[in-house]
């Protein structure tokens, strides 16, 4: 009987203890990373030192990569990065798509050997198909083609798409798209010109 | 070689502006829809690599007596296969090298035999680290000529000693380690098969495939769009430099330790470099 307790105690605290294991040996896999990182790069011209530390998001994906973190970890976040979007200030989404066109070609921006006084690019058609035309589009992300004519331009699809391209990290935690609006990349002008491009009958996306 | 390089200078002629950078690889990849640069280089000039004139020069760079000391790496260079071999030398790297007390990929060791053995100046060296026409690197010539002596033989690591397997674990560590303003690990662009950047094909380096075996197999190579030999630890500089991290430090613990992670991943590939790549 005692023996039993013992067992069924032990049994029960098992999964918990080799998953306290698991995380303080992920969180070892991050700092040893940082450590080394730190030691192998050196600043250079816009990109300094600091681009090395990791936020929570990027810490909890690359803990657990290549799986997803549990589930219960990532729901926090999920709502933070969701609770982070900031909308446009006049309620306005919609901009000049062939301008949106135009960030959605270009791949410069915040790398080092990028002059931090341009605007940054997009760069979606490196992962998207947007239009029939280029035909020079990646495919980590799904096509956007007639994203906006399948869709339509309700103020709740308006919003909602807003929010990913602001930051996909509110739906997908560890997506690989980069955090267009969290992170600084574009401005808010720029993205109410991809929202265009995504969203104006005019655009080749719709077309 | 007179005719090569007339080729050469031909073919550099004909990518003259295609940079290094992301955007003028996007847009490299956007004028040629039809068929990609390398194959147009091979449709015109059959197998032949330019990189057989670096293999020349660093041939004589390894056999000539050089430096203050006036000595041949030839005769004082230990690659891991014993005193000057160079066979089969670059299939078993990175690897341990008790001397140094450290992991150490070719190019790392190539530095330290030219330091310590020759007795030539590391930052002049380094300065040099990746050639521009005229300005010639010696580390890029003697890679190829080291690597060259690989061909045919199955990559296979010692991985028998604890600072290789603490590399190996921490390249995998790295290769997944996301930051900066992007969120870009390397898994964001090789954790999987068969995705593309703007037309360039994506290998999955993430697990031991035959993916990750082609491409690790192919390095150091031949890049038509710089006439340039690059090696390993350009390739990581240069991703890095598309993750927005700031500037890979050359022969770097990070340079290594990823190094290690996809020469694992390639084990059992059988080395066919200089390669030639876009
Ligand atoms: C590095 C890759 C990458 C880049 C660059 C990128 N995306 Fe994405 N995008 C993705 C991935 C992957 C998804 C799938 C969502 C996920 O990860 O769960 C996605 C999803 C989307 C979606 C949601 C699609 C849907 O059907 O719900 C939109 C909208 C979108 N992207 C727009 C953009 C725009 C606009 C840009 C440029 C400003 C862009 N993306 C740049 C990778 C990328
Ligand atoms: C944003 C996307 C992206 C990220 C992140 C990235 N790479 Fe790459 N990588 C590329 C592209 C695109 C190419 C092909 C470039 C070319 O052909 O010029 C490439 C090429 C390579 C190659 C050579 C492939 C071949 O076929 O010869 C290696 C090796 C490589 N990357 C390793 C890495 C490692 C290791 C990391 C992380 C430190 C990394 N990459 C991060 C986009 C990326």
């Amino acid at each position: 009987m005692h023996t039993l307790t013992r067992l069924v105690i032990l049994l029960a605290a098992m999964p918990l203890a080799s998953a306290a294991v698991a995380q303080t040996h992920n969180a070892n896999r991050n700092a040893e990373a940082l450590a080394a990182m730190k030691a192998s790069f050196e600043p250079h011209g816009q990109a300094g030192m600091d681009r090395l530390d990791q936020d929570k998001t990027q810490a909890l994906c690359s803990a657990y990569a290549p799986h997803a973190p549990p589930a219960r970890l990532a729901a926090k976040l999920l709502t933070a990065n969701r609770d982070s979007v900031k909308y446009p200030a006049d309620g306005k989404y919609l901009g000049d798509w062939k301008r949106g066109q135009a960030i959605a070609e270009e791949g410069t921006g915040k790398q080092y050997s990028d002059d931090p006084s341009k605007p940054s690019g997009g760069n979606c058609y490196a992962c998207h198909q947007l239009d029939k035309q280029q035909i020079a589009y990646g495919t980590i992300g799904p096509s956007l083609y007639h994203y906006g004519k399948d869709r339509g331009r309700s103020e709740a699809m308006l919003k909602l798409t807003w929010s990913r391209v602001y930051d996909m990290k509110g739906y997908s935690l560890c997506s690989a798209m980069p955090r267009f609006g969290s992170k600084g990349i574009l401005t808010e002008q720029q993205l109410k010109d991809v929202m265009a491009l995504l969203f104006d009958p005019d655009s080749p996306v719709n077309k | 070689m007179r005719a090569k390089t007339k080729q050469h200078m031909f073919w550099l002629a004909i990518v003259v502006g295609a940079a290094s950078s992301f955007t003028a690889s996007l847009v490299w990849a956007q004028s040629a829809t039809s068929s990609d640069p390398v194959s147009q280089y091979r449709a015109m000039f059959g197998d032949d690599n330019p990189a057989d004139l670096w293999v020349m020069r660093g041939k004589d760079l390894w056999q000539k007596p050089r430096g203050p000391k006036n000595v041949a790496l030839a005769k004082t260079c230990d690659l891991g296969m014993g005193t000057g071999v160079i066979k089969g030398a670059y299939a078993h790297m990175p690897r341990y090298f008790a001397d140094t007390n450290k992991v150490q990929d070719l190019e790392t060791r190539l530095l330290t035999c030219m330091v310590r053995d020759q007795g030539l100046d590391k930052a002049a060296i380094l300065k040099n680290r990746f050639g521009d026409g005229d300005r010639k690197s010696d580390l890029e010539a003697l890679s190829a000529y080291v690597v060259g002596a690989s061909k045919g033989v199955p990559i296979s690591l010692p991985m028998s000693h604890p600072q290789e397997k603490r590399a190996y674990a921490m390249g995998k560590a790295l290769f997944y380690y996301r930051a900066g303003t992007h969120d870009f690990s390397c898994a964001s662009c090789h954790g999987q098969s068969g995705k593309r950047i703007r037309l360039q094909q994506l290998p999955d380096l993430a697990t031991a495939n035959p993916e990750a075996q082609k491409t690790y197999t192919t390095w150091p190579a031949y890049r038509v769009s710089q006439g340039e030999v690059r090696t390993m630890e350009w390739r990581l500089g240069s991703c890095f430099r598309q993750m927005r991290f700031p500037k890979l430090k050359y022969g770097s613990e990070v340079a290594i330790d990823l190094t290690m992670f996809l020469a694992k991943n390639a084990e059992g590939g059988k080395m066919a470099a200089p390669g030639l790549k876009r």
